[in-house]
């Protein structure tokens, strides 16, 4: 290139484009109408494209039934037969998206947000969304650091994993306690990111507590290619439990390649199993079976949860805790609105936190937010057996008995 | 420099000063009108080094990563003020710019083997976070919300746009000094031929190490901005593949080693983002529709560079004669 | 560590080895002859992989295997039309463009799958995948062991190809000298294009290889990336025979590493081993000085 080449000076045009390009981003996009007497917008922001994308697209899925669901139902009737009206985000699972969809839809007049899927996107959105005091309801994200901030507008109606953890370390120390003592040691097999590294942590701190030991804690990255080292490290310390927490292809994998390496314990049971599920259980039967976990599940004795997952299914897609998860907080949502009667923030900030909302879907006791965190909330513990997924605990929601130690492979 | 380009950079400051007024305070429209500056100035730190030196790097996210981690661990685990962590984290940048610049240049390395090696740091360093215990690990570093210009927080949105400009202003006139400086005319000459650079009796290595520390440098700058923006940083976002293509995007569609090239690379690209993304919710109808608009995205993408060989830059720069198509280097 | 376990994770590390072999062996040919980083690697991989799955799946019940070839040719095609329709005429050939177009194409792939494919995880199940052979003390799963031996042969095959027909040869001109190779009356445009076939072909089979034992989603295919660039630099960049090396050195280096320092630390071994190779013998193990 010439020298003239790279010092262009700077030219009326190379100016004009320079800072049009800043006011044209603008004036051009369609910026959002501001809020208007009708529908209540609901922006739902969740990872549509992108890594995650599966799971964005299954609590949006979960999200819009139940708002379709609300207005079939009459609206809110407390505001007149008020609809709801979703205002679709896509984060692409980044933290400067996130953010700009809550602003975008701030100016678009929601009533309130639901999302993120992501931690670190819920994270930086509320703090965003806390701004206006728009009401932020957490239908999925992990991380107790969400609710641990003291901001007002957050509701997490699931429980975090500190709770899943209890409950999961609880459960446990029933069966082993049922079985004799036949677990002693557990190798911890965990996702490296904020979620599996939390959750791993403090189950390794609390297995002591019901009588075994935590042999190691294996940390690995996403995505992981390959499983066959570590359940070389696995056979070779020979556990009696084998304890996951990872996200869907990483559970996959682990369990296909534990199963094929034919390692013997006496369970596996994970907590936030990310890939336990129906088309887990359907497309690898033999791997699935037997295994445990701990995670947010709907409860198997509501018709309404039944009916739900007939519909979901007849539609094509699955099950999975995003839907009902979203679909719940809708219906959180649209529970606080119809209390509050009118979609001012203030108000409807207070009707989220004296809700007594009975989620119908879910195993959960009466909605009590606690600086944003409902502590009705809890997971179930599921196993699969004969190629089905069935509750174990807590007892009055189980649909079976759970079989644990499992039988050895020959 | 001219009168009128003076006068017109002078408009041209004016109206972005003025931009936030014109939205009548639309938070949505600053907050984007904060992402193109903010992606303008990683991009021009990317320029630096890749567009002035000819030193392409897909790594740049190892700069901006150390810049947020280290204001962020003195912040949050040493209790300093975040003005004062600022540029301990830009001298971290700079530091790491010039490791990395010493033993990779010192190895010889060039073209695309540079470019792989800042790939490879990177990775290393997200590793790295990810493992050792100061950064917390995949747990990654939450930074109290306490808005008040002193802890460099700030309530209204409008504040992280000025400074961002204000860090978009000095970075453009430093890559407009490198086009007037002797520094900046060994860097071009490096660029155009390195050995010939050499024989002139330039001191290549000394050279390029120092660019890239400067480059590291405003990269880190904008990690520390990043973190008080967001106030939450772990090794994915903070040294994340994304971050890197962004810096390198950026560049080269407005336009590699041109001083406007990356406000107008991120003008354009957050542009046809917004557009795109707006579309896909737009369109319930079509079920899953939102994949559409990266789809776009990417099109519009290949179709600039396609069309635009040169960059957006080279919209009007093409009417001098410029040699093109050297042919694969 | 007992030495039984160091064996079979010599033995594990092997076997991951023979893929990066097929992905990077794509790679370091097209760079050897374009001069490129192809960044749609790890994209038309995905692409290739989600051929496998729906051949596999009803009508067709194709075994991965039996669509080998089938799924090579198709990647070749692609490869070749995507080079000449796109790549090859947008660049005005420049690097820094075919750069910036194969990220581009990259994007496009993957929204495309996320479009009409969903964002949902698909694996397929063969009814061998639950077999495994004994090596001593290692489990080897038989996909892997079959993954293993075809990426050796279909190397072999290459490499004849490249020494033996007029073609190969005419690539390793182009590789060699460009201009000389215009010069002496070789269409240098079409060997870019099939060049970049053979790369995407090699996908192809990789894709094949893979599925038994792995899974396909949209992103699926960018877990093989970097590992395909550090094998690549490791063998140094345009080099087969480097790559075959490469592949079987990182598999193994990655596998033992995760053995001794832990799957989340181990894995810093492979951008390591990645800037030390770089930095001490930028030619990589086998390259040309």
């Amino acid at each position: 290139m010439s020298k003239r080449d790279h010092r262009p000076g700077v030219t009326r045009r190379a100016f004009a484009i320079g800072t049009g390009a800043l006011a044209v981003s603008s004036v051009a996009s369609p910026l959002p109408l501001r809020a208007q007497a009708g529908p209540i917008r609901v922006g739902l922001i969740h990872p549509v494209t992108g890594f995650v994308a599966y799971n964005g697209q299954q609590s949006r899925l979960g999200a819009t039934m139940a708002i379709e669901d609300v207005n079939k139902a009459g609206g809110i009737k407390s505001m007149g037969g008020a609809r709801l009206e979703a205002v679709l985000g896509d984060s692409q699972s980044k933290v400067e998206v996130g953010v700009s969809e809550v602003e975008k839809m701030n100016e678009a007049g929601v009533a309130a947000y639901i999302g993120c899927f992501q931690s670190p996107v819920g994270i930086a959105a509320t703090q965003a969304a806390a701004k206006y005091n728009t009401p932020f309801l957490i239908d999925v994200g992990a991380s107790d650091l969400l609710v641990s901030r003291g901001l007002k507008n957050i509701f997490r109606l699931k429980p975090g994993f500190g709770k899943c953890v209890d409950d999961g370390i609880a459960a446990l120390g029933a069966l082993n306690k049922a079985a004799g003592g036949a677990a002693k040691s557990a190798v911890l097999v965990h996702e490296s990111g904020e979620f599996g590294t939390g959750t791993a942590k403090l189950l390794a701190g609390k297995l002591p507590s019901i009588g075994i030991e935590a042999k190691e804690l294996i940390a690995h990255d996403n995505p992981t290619r390959n499983f066959d080292n570590i359940a070389l490290r696995i056979r070779s310390m020979a556990p009696d439990i084998v304890m996951m927490s990872n996200y869907g292809n990483e559970y996959m994998l682990l369990a296909r390649t534990l199963f094929q390496q034919k390692i013997n314990v006496a369970g596996m049971f994970s907590v936030l199993g990310g890939g336990f599920n129906y088309k887990f259980v359907k497309e690898m039967p033999d791997v699935a079976q037997f295994m445990m976990d701990t995670n947010h599940w709907f409860n198997p004795r509501s018709a309404a949860a039944q009916a739900l997952k007939k519909r979901v299914e007849a539609g094509g897609a699955l099950f999975t805790f995003e839907v009902y998860l979203s679909y719940s907080n809708v219906m959180l949502l649209a529970d606080a609105l119809e209390r509050a009667g009118s979609a001012d923030k203030e108000k409807l900030t207070a009707a989220l936190a004296s809700s007594t909302f009975k989620a119908e879907l879910l195993p959960y006791g009466p909605t009590k937010f606690t600086n944003g965190q409902n502590e009705g909330g809890r997971p179930g513990v599921m196993q699969v057996l004969k190629g089905d997924i069935e509750v174990i605990a807590p007892a009055e929601f189980a649909s079976a008995q759970a079989v644990f130690p499992r039988p050895k492979f020959t | 420099m001219s009168r009128t380009a003076l006068l017109a950079c002078g408009g041209g400051l004016i109206a972005a000063a003025l931009y936030p007024l014109l939205f009548g305070g639309s938070n949505y429209a600053v907050n984007l009108g904060f992402l193109v500056l903010f992606a303008a100035f990683l991009g021009q730190s990317w320029n630096i080094a890749g567009g002035f030196a000819g030193q392409m790097s897909f790594g740049h996210a190892v700069f901006f990563g150390t810049g947020a981690y280290a204001s962020t661990i003195l912040h949050v685990s040493h209790g300093w003020n975040p003005w004062l962590a600022w540029p301990v984290a830009i001298a971290a940048g700079a530091a790491v710019g010039a490791g990395i610049g010493t033993l990779s240049f010192r190895a010889g390395l060039r073209g695309s083997y540079f470019a792989l090696v800042t790939l490879a740091f990177a990775e290393a360093f997200r590793i790295l976070a990810n493992s050792v215990p100061f950064t917390r690990g995949g747990l990654g570093m939450l930074i109290k919300s306490d808005p008040h210009p002193a802890n460099l927080q700030f309530r209204d949105p409008i504040w992280f746009y000025y400074l961002a400009l204000v860090l978009c202003v000095l970075s453009l006139a430093l890559a407009w000094w490198l086009t007037r400086s002797r520094f900046g005319a060994r860097l071009a000459a490096i660029r155009e031929n390195e050995d010939a650079a050499r024989a002139l009796g330039i001191n290549t290595f000394r050279e390029k190490v120092r660019v890239l520390a400067l480059s590291g440098a405003l990269c880190a700058a904008g990690g520390t901005l990043y973190a008080q923006k967001y106030l939450y940083i772990d090794p994915s976002i903070a040294f994340g593949v994304d971050k890197s293509i962004e810096m390198l995007l950026v560049s080269m569609i407005g336009g590699a080693g041109t001083i406007f090239g990356p406000l107008i690379g991120a003008g354009v690209l957050h542009f046809v983002s917004e557009v795109t993304r707006e579309l896909g919710g737009a369109l319930p109808a079509i079920k899953n529709a939102q994949p559409l608009a990266l789809i776009v995205y990417g099109v519009i993408l290949v179709i600039i560079v396609g069309y635009l060989p040169d960059g957006s830059m080279g919209l009007f720069r093409r009417r001098r004669a410029l040699p093109q198509g050297q042919g694969h280097a | 560590m007992s030495p039984d376990i160091i064996f079979a994770g010599v033995v594990n590390g092997l076997m991951a080895g023979g893929i990066y072999v097929l992905v990077a062996t794509g790679l370091t040919l097209i760079y050897g002859v374009l001069h490129i980083i192809n960044f749609a690697h790890g994209s038309l991989l995905m692409l290739a992989m989600y051929a496998v799955f729906f051949l596999f799946r009803p009508p067709l019940g194709l075994d991965p295997y039996l669509a080998l070839p089938l799924v090579t040719a198709g990647a070749f095609l692609m490869g070749y039309v995507l080079y000449r329709g796109v790549i090859g005429r947008l660049s005005h050939g420049r690097d820094e463009n075919i750069l910036l177009i194969t990220l581009g194409l990259s994007i496009v792939a993957d929204n495309v799958a996320l479009f009409l494919f969903t964002g949902d995880t698909q694996t397929i199940g063969v009814a061998y995948a639950g077999n495994y052979i004994s090596l001593g003390p290692a489990l080897v799963p038989l996909p892997k062991l079959i993954s293993f031996g075809a990426s050796m042969l279909i190397c072999a095959l290459l490499g004849l190809f490249m020494s033996q027909t007029d073609m190969g040869k005419a690539i390793r001109a182009v590789a060699k000298e460009r201009q000389g190779a215009r010069l002496v009356g070789i269409d240098v445009e079409n060997i870019f294009a099939v060049s970049y076939g053979i790369g995407i072909a090699c996908l192809g089979a990789a894709a094949c290889l893979l599925m038994p034992f792995f899974y396909v989603s949209p992103s699926s295919g960018h877990v093989f990336v970097l590992i395909a660039f550090t094998t690549v630099v490791l063998g140094g960049m345009g080099s087969f025979g480097g790559a075959l090396a490469g592949g079987l050195i990182i598999g193994v280096v990655e596998s033992l590493a995760g053995l001794q320092f832990g799957e989340q630390l181990g894995q810093l071994g492979i951008p390591l081993v990645f800037i030390l190779i770089l930095l001490l013998r930028p030619t990589g193990l086998f390259g040309r000085q």
